[in-house]
């Protein structure tokens, strides 16, 4: 066979990846350099105009930074758990084990404006049903008006639509489990905490670095819950990085200064995620 | 032949007479949507449309979400569909992404709607992009009809670029039930040792507001509040807070900017009469419904609508979904101008001056505009002239939900509001008599209009949110937006700027 011929078999995959993935990344760089905003549009250059005005007169853009990570922490931790109890529950035999499987991933399966439409709805503060029962108690929280109870409210949202995800990916990985460990475990009389202990978490520690990684990628872009819940707001309490560009990209307009922002976000996100990915393989995997 | 003759003009007379009226059945049969009216004569009438062909030819219309807005546009269509035999393709946009759905494809040199609907202070970044509206529909029937002051905010320095469809002020609502009741006076004079009447400032709004917080005053079984404002970040909430600033920064008697000085373009955003407004606002958190910080526009229709508070201000929506016939509390509430101050700042004494003080906020609104790369430019301005015609507007101005509200000096007459809504007289008199008086006002606000306008409008709702949600102080919160202003302006260049915002200044200083 021609050697020239394989190249061009890689051509189509080539191609879409240039596409989809190399042009927009060159575009939003050069898009970054320019000061494309509603009364100047165009690819002028101004060098790195917008990155200085990041790095030392936007303080609002940290903030929501380090909002989006403890969020996004926050709520990966919880998924993580709760996934993890879900998905251990229903691999061992139990009563409806099949019914309880697709009940636990009905949140995931619908769409997430929506539900956080209807989540809005429940914690209305004034005619939400939340509040209605609680009142009954003498309580009435001010779930989405408070600054520090809305971003527990966002958790709250966020874990419900996403455990799921995580309770899927954990429920793949026990089933795929040999069964030779669990055995020698049970002749050594090994209680059930400590085959958890010493024999499930381990063997499932690849497992969970991915999903948790893969959920922690998805987190770190949370929008929508914030857009419809809060608007990120009180004030700025709920505004995430994600929530951020959007407002100065598509609201005020300011393309090239966005630009800027989402490629910087971009770099952040890929350093901070490979070294949270080597953390966790160090201290999940030492063997 | 005298007989014949005088036959003759009888019946000729009585076939000018009621051949409006022949239209009205004959159109109202096939559109109940015009069943008060009937069609009325005008250059853009069912009869004049019906008369056009544009049979095979598509317009494209991009509008906002159901309904407000989007409902009229729609049911517009459809009309305009089977009167002309075009086809007429609506697409349905949240609010939010109005500007930028319509922003990226002009800046890209493309135009995949004929129609974009947007709202009023678009225009100084939109109006390279549209088509000026032809000289033919400027001197239309319906074109006559409309005020000076939406003349004004649908132009540019003369030009117009945006077809009025829609006129919007902010103004005050209040349960009429409640202030005119003499038991209720009765028991505010006892507790308060203060008369309940219309608030005509705000720190009368407040005390009133905050009496009625809390309690059944209406014996609903339900607990009512003090007042429903638009509160919630990034969801109009800027222009709230410029309704409650006018009052204590809007100085007659200095003319020359109300957002910045014309001639430094320094923004008066954080001077003491914007503070005292912030002020005034933080402490109106405590007499609003519970979540009512994260009121949007639609939570304030729904809470003063449903009956929940004493007192909103904002839009008409709110007023006219409380006036519908389905409303609780229909012929139940009263509209006044926005409450004024005892005292206003003057920015060239740099003190406060201790008199009363009114100033009318002409709010930008629902603006439409033809894209001047349309090709179907006719077709399109023919359709927002329909959609604006004497009897779409009548109808539509009836429908709360619809958005539509009055921008016609005809529509100030109180007795389209008794005889096809139902209204009480006394409450369309003071409802067109509110609007009319901010119409001939002499100290009016108008809109923030200036390239870039929403960093402008973003800023001011970060730094309110922030205030409100106890972040920032009022005057740190108003120097944080001063601030980005200043970098803004810097920005954007002082000169576009400047010149932009004497167009608006020359509005509200009586010049143009």
């Amino acid at each position: 066979m021609n050697f020239k011929h394989k190249y061009f078999f890689l051509f189509p995959g080539l191609f879409v990846l240039i596409g989809i993935l190399i042009f927009p990344i060159i575009f939003v760089v050069r898009l970054s350099l320019s000061g494309w905003n509603s009364y100047n549009p165009g690819l002028d250059f101004i060098g790195i105009e917008n990155y200085i005005r990041l790095f030392t007169d936007d303080p609002r853009f940290w903030e929501s930074f380090f909002r989006l990570s403890f969020l996004s922490v926050t709520t990966v931790i919880l998924q993580y758990v709760i996934g993890f109890a879900l998905a251990h529950m229903v691999w061992k035999d139990i009563k409806f084990k099949r019914f309880f499987r697709v009940l636990f991933l009905v949140p995931m399966m619908t769409t997430p404006v929506i539900m956080t439409v209807i989540w809005r709805t429940f914690f209305h503060e004034s005619l939400g049903p939340v509040n209605d029962i609680l009142s009954n108690f003498g309580l009435s929280p001010k779930w989405l008006t408070d600054p520090a109870l809305a971003k527990f409210t966002v958790i709250i949202v966020e874990v419900w639509q996403w455990t799921p995800f995580m309770f899927l990916l954990l429920l793949a990985g026990l089933l795929s489990l040999p069964k030779e460990p669990f055995l020698a475990a049970a002749i050594d009389g090994a209680s059930p905490v400590r085959k958890f202990i010493y024999v499930t978490f381990p063997l499932m520690a690849p497992i969970s670095i991915g999903a948790i990684i893969i959920r922690l990628i998805e987190a770190s872009k949370i929008m929508d819950t914030v857009y419809v819940l809060t608007s990120g707001g009180p004030g700025t309490a709920t505004e995430t990085s994600s929530f951020y560009i959007f407002i100065k990209g598509l609201r005020e307009f300011q393309m090239g200064y966005a630009a800027s922002m989402s490629f910087t976000y971009l770099i952040i996100m890929i350093i901070s995620l490979t070294i949270i990915a080597k953390v966790l393989t160090k201290l999940l995997l030492k063997e | 032949m005298k007989i014949i003759k005088t036959c003759l003009t009888a019946v000729i007379s009585s076939m000018m007479i009621f051949s409006p009226m022949a239209y009205a059945d004959k159109w109202s049969d096939q559109f109940p949507h015009i069943k008060a009216t009937g069609d009325i004569p005008g250059d853009c009438s069912y009869e004049e449309m019906s008369k056009k062909n544009y049979k095979g030819k598509t317009l494209k219309i991009n509008t906002h979400a159901i309904p407000v807005m989007g409902e009229p546009t729609a049911l517009h269509a459809e009309q305009f569909e089977k009167l002309t035999g075009a086809k007429v393709e609506v697409t349905h946009t949240p609010a939010g992404d109005l500007y930028s759905k319509a922003m990226v494809p002009f800046q890209a040199g493309q135009a995949p709607y004929d129609i974009v609907f947007g709202f009023s202070n678009f225009i100084n970044d939109w109006k390279r992009y549209l088509a000026p509206v032809p000289k033919k529909y400027m001197n239309s029937t319906e074109m006559k009809d409309v005020t000076k002051s939406h003349m004004g905010v649908s132009s540019w320095d003369g030009t117009m670029y945006q077809y009025p469809v829609d006129g919007d002020r902010h103004y005050l609502k209040y349960r009429k039930d409640v202030i005119d009741n003499p038991e209720m006076q009765k028991k505010y004079k006892a507790e308060t040792g203060k008369d309940l009447k219309v608030p005509t400032t705000w720190k009368e709004y407040a005390e009133m507001a905050k009496f009625f917080n809390g309690w059944d005053w209406d014996g609903d079984g339900e607990l009512e509040y003090g007042s429903a404002e638009v509160m919630k970040k990034d969801d109009l909430m800027f222009a709230a807070f410029f309704s409650r600033s006018v009052a204590y920064a809007k100085n007659p008697r200095t003319p020359g900017g109300f957002f910045f000085d014309l001639e430094t373009m320094k923004p008066n955003i954080n001077n003491p009469g914007f503070v005292e407004a912030l002020t005034d606002w933080v402490e109106a958190t405590k007499y609003v419904p519970p979540g009512g910080i994260n009121f949007g526009l639609g939570d304030e229709i729904g809470s003063f609508g449903g009956g929940q508070t004493l007192f909103s201000f904002s839009w008409d929506d709110a007023f006219i979904a409380a006036m519908q016939d389905d409303s609780p509390i229909k012929n139940k509430v009263g509209t006044a101008p926005l409450p004024g101050a005892n005292k206003v700042w003057n920015r060239v004494s740099n003190s406060w001056e201790n008199q009363y003080n009114q100033a009318p906020y002409i709010v930008w609104g629902w603006a439409v505009g033809v894209a001047k790369k349309s090709k179907v430019k006719d077709m399109a301005f023919d359709y927002l002239c329909f959609f604006s015609n004497g009897a779409n507007h009548q109808a539509d101005l009836a429908i709360g939900r619809f958005g539509v509200n009055p921008f016609k000096n005809s529509d100030f007459d109180p007795n389209i509001y008794i005889n096809s809504m139902g209204w009480d007289p006394e409450i369309a008199n003071s409802y067109t008599q509110t609007l009319l008086d901010m119409e001939k006002s002499q100290n009016r606000v108008f809109p923030l209009r200036v390239p870039g306008v929403f960093e402008f409008t973003s800023a001011v709702a970060t730094g309110t949110s922030k205030a409100l949600a106890g972040q920032l102080s009022p005057q740190e919160a108003l120097d944080e937006v001063a601030k980005e202003w200043e970098a803004i302006v810097s920005r954007v260049g002082k000169k576009a700027v400047r010149d932009a915002y004497a167009v608006g200044v020359k509005m509200e200083d009586n010049q143009l």
